[in-house]
């Protein structure tokens, strides 16, 4: 059996936003910005689009800005509030210990030209309080960032609470939503977010193609210089084929969160149950809180990256948070952050499932995991050690 | 390309000597749980020659791999030809591993020694302390 459970890595494309794009990749092929009748029904074509990913999150459609993907989205949010806010002398942006690379490394850029970065510690259930969020706000505070779901435990910010805060004191608020937009409703006016990243391919929709949501007033900065596309912030030839699919994507996933959050909660708990019958292995971060789609666990006295290997010889795909499987020495800084122990973080399992998985998946899934994991206790001192109480367990069960 | 060659994924999956040895004459460990990999090899040595070798390993499929095969390399050996096995030999007899997992080779060669150096100590028999290096001097983990 084949369970694909990475949909937080990128999912397929949904039929829907396959067929959206083939016109515009061979009969409707202009250049958008061309004055002829073919260039100009892409423009059309764009600018539907536009509106329709405006639609889905509640915003106007002069507020999206399409780009190459959610990484790029969070670097010209981030870039954008940080330009403002040199200008003003306020050079103090907030964020949080597990944000993507996206948006940390963005800050480290910012942090060797002078900028003062505060990250926020995440509590053990992987969630960050608008109380902290409010305690480190101070006058010369340009941005507050922070993920609305992280993309590996997959729980889920107070975004509405900090937002209502950032806006009370007149700071700019970023939310990094691509791993909740198209999976959790999203209402930019109702959240007070300033600016919001998306990518197509977490939802369903095509890889190389995201959107940045930015609110009427904000002054974004342009990353890529050229052109006047995307009203002067987002040079280049814009990805029509793309967007338009994204587009039709996201208005497909957003349509079913209702029917379609009800089915994977169900079986993502079927999952979470499932695999906490396996003594001394925990789930990583809020049970309730989190993301449709989301199970992330951390096992004791085994290595994540020879579970994925196994895993994937019984035909289920995953991702872990291991260092070997992150290619470098520490595991991942998300799992730190929630303050799980290095030999813990190195045993953790992402399995993200989407609509299409099935509750004989889900079972197969189960059993794959629970045998692996013990094949490769019954080969690891680590196990033994803790097993002969060699070692202290870091679970209590 | 595939992450590991067919060596490394054939001794991954069909790992050889893997368990215990009870009435070792020699044990070797080293690694640690917070660098992620953890290697304990077992020897029964007969006539100062490896009769039998088993190992335990916690850690990513080419730290499996490379136990298993540095295991297979030494097994009906003499001591002074498994003291001489190599971490690049292991890898060779590999057919390779990708750069960052070299460690994992350094890792059975040192596991190995360890291992020797157990039978040694136990025994009173003289070795050159030079030859036995410790996971200290690896700078592959960081800690």
């Amino acid at each position: 059996m084949n369970v694909y459970c990475d949909n937080a890595a990128t999912t397929r494309m949904s039929k829907t936003a396959v067929e959206a794009m083939l016109p515009f990749l061979y009969d409707n092929f202009g250049n958008p910005s061309s004055l002829y009748s073919i260039g100009q029904r892409a423009k059309e074509a764009l600018e539907a689009a536009r509106a329709d990913v405006a639609t889905v999150i509640n915003a106007k459609p002069g507020e999206i800005y399409f780009t190459s993907g959610g990484s790029e989205a969070d670097n010209q949010a981030i870039l954008s509030a940080a330009a403002q806010g040199e200008k003003k002398g306020k050079k103090h942006i907030i964020s949080t210990a597990f944000e993507h690379h996206a948006v940390l490394h963005t800050l480290n850029a910012l942090k060797k030209r002078g900028f003062e970065i505060t990250l926020l510690d995440v509590h053990s259930d992987g969630v960050v309080t608008p109380e902290q969020v409010a305690n480190a706000i101070r006058e010369d505070t340009c941005l507050v960032t922070i993920m609305y779901a992280n993309n590996e435990i997959g729980t889920i910010q107070p975004i509405k609470q900090i937002g209502e805060i950032c806006r009370s004191k007149k700071v700019l608020f970023h939310t990094d939503a691509v791993q909740a937009a198209g999976h959790v409703p999203i209402d930019v006016e109702d959240l007070n977010v300033d600016m919001l990243s998306m990518s197509a391919h977490k939802f369903h929709g095509p890889k190389g193609t995201g959107a940045l949501y930015a609110r009427k007033g904000v002054i974004l900065t342009s990353l890529i210089n050229g052109g006047a596309q995307e009203n002067r912030k987002r040079a280049g030839t814009e990805n029509v084929a793309g967007i338009v699919s994204m587009a039709a994507a996201l208005k497909e996933a957003a349509g079913q969160i209702g029917e379609n959050g009800k089915k994977p909660i169900s079986l993502r708990n079927r999952l979470i149950a499932g695999l906490g019958e396996i003594p001394y292995g925990e789930l990583n971060g809020d049970a309730d809180r989190r993301l449709p789609g989301n199970v992330s666990f951390c096992c004791e006295g085994i290595e994540g990256e020879s579970l994925l290997l196994m895993l994937d010889d019984k035909g289920i795909s995953a991702s872990s948070g291991s260092a070997c499987t992150s290619g470098s020495l520490d595991p991942s800084h998300v799992l730190l952050a929630i303050g799980r122990p290095h030999e813990v973080a190195h045993g953790s399992l992402r399995l993200t499932l989407d609509a299409d998985t099935t509750e004989e998946e889900i079972d197969y899934v189960i059993a794959s995991v629970k045998d692996v994991v013990s094949y490769l206790r019954n080969m690891s001192p680590l196990w033994r050690d803790l097993v002969n109480g060699k070692r202290q367990h870091v679970f209590a069960k | 390309m595939a992450l590991y060659s067919e060596k490394v994924m054939d001794h991954f999956r069909n790992p050889r000597n893997v368990g215990v040895i009870e009435d070792a004459d020699g044990v070797g460990e080293v690694g640690n749980p917070v660098c992620g990999d953890i290697m304990k090899i077992y020897l029964k040595i007969d006539n100062e020659t490896i009769s039998d070798v088993k190992f335990e390993t916690f850690g990513c499929g080419s730290a499996i791999a490379s136990s298993s095969m540095a295991t297979e390399l030494i097994k009906g050996k003499p001591l002074s030809e498994a003291l001489k096995l190599t971490n690049k030999a292991v890898t060779e007899a590999l057919d390779g591993l990708p750069a960052h997992k070299l460690h994992c080779s350094v890792l059975a060669e040192e596991a190995i020694k360890a291992a020797v150096k157990d039978y040694y100590d136990k025994n009173g028999i003289a070795y050159d302390p030079k030859d036995f290096p410790d996971c200290d001097h690896c700078e592959s983990c960081g800690v």
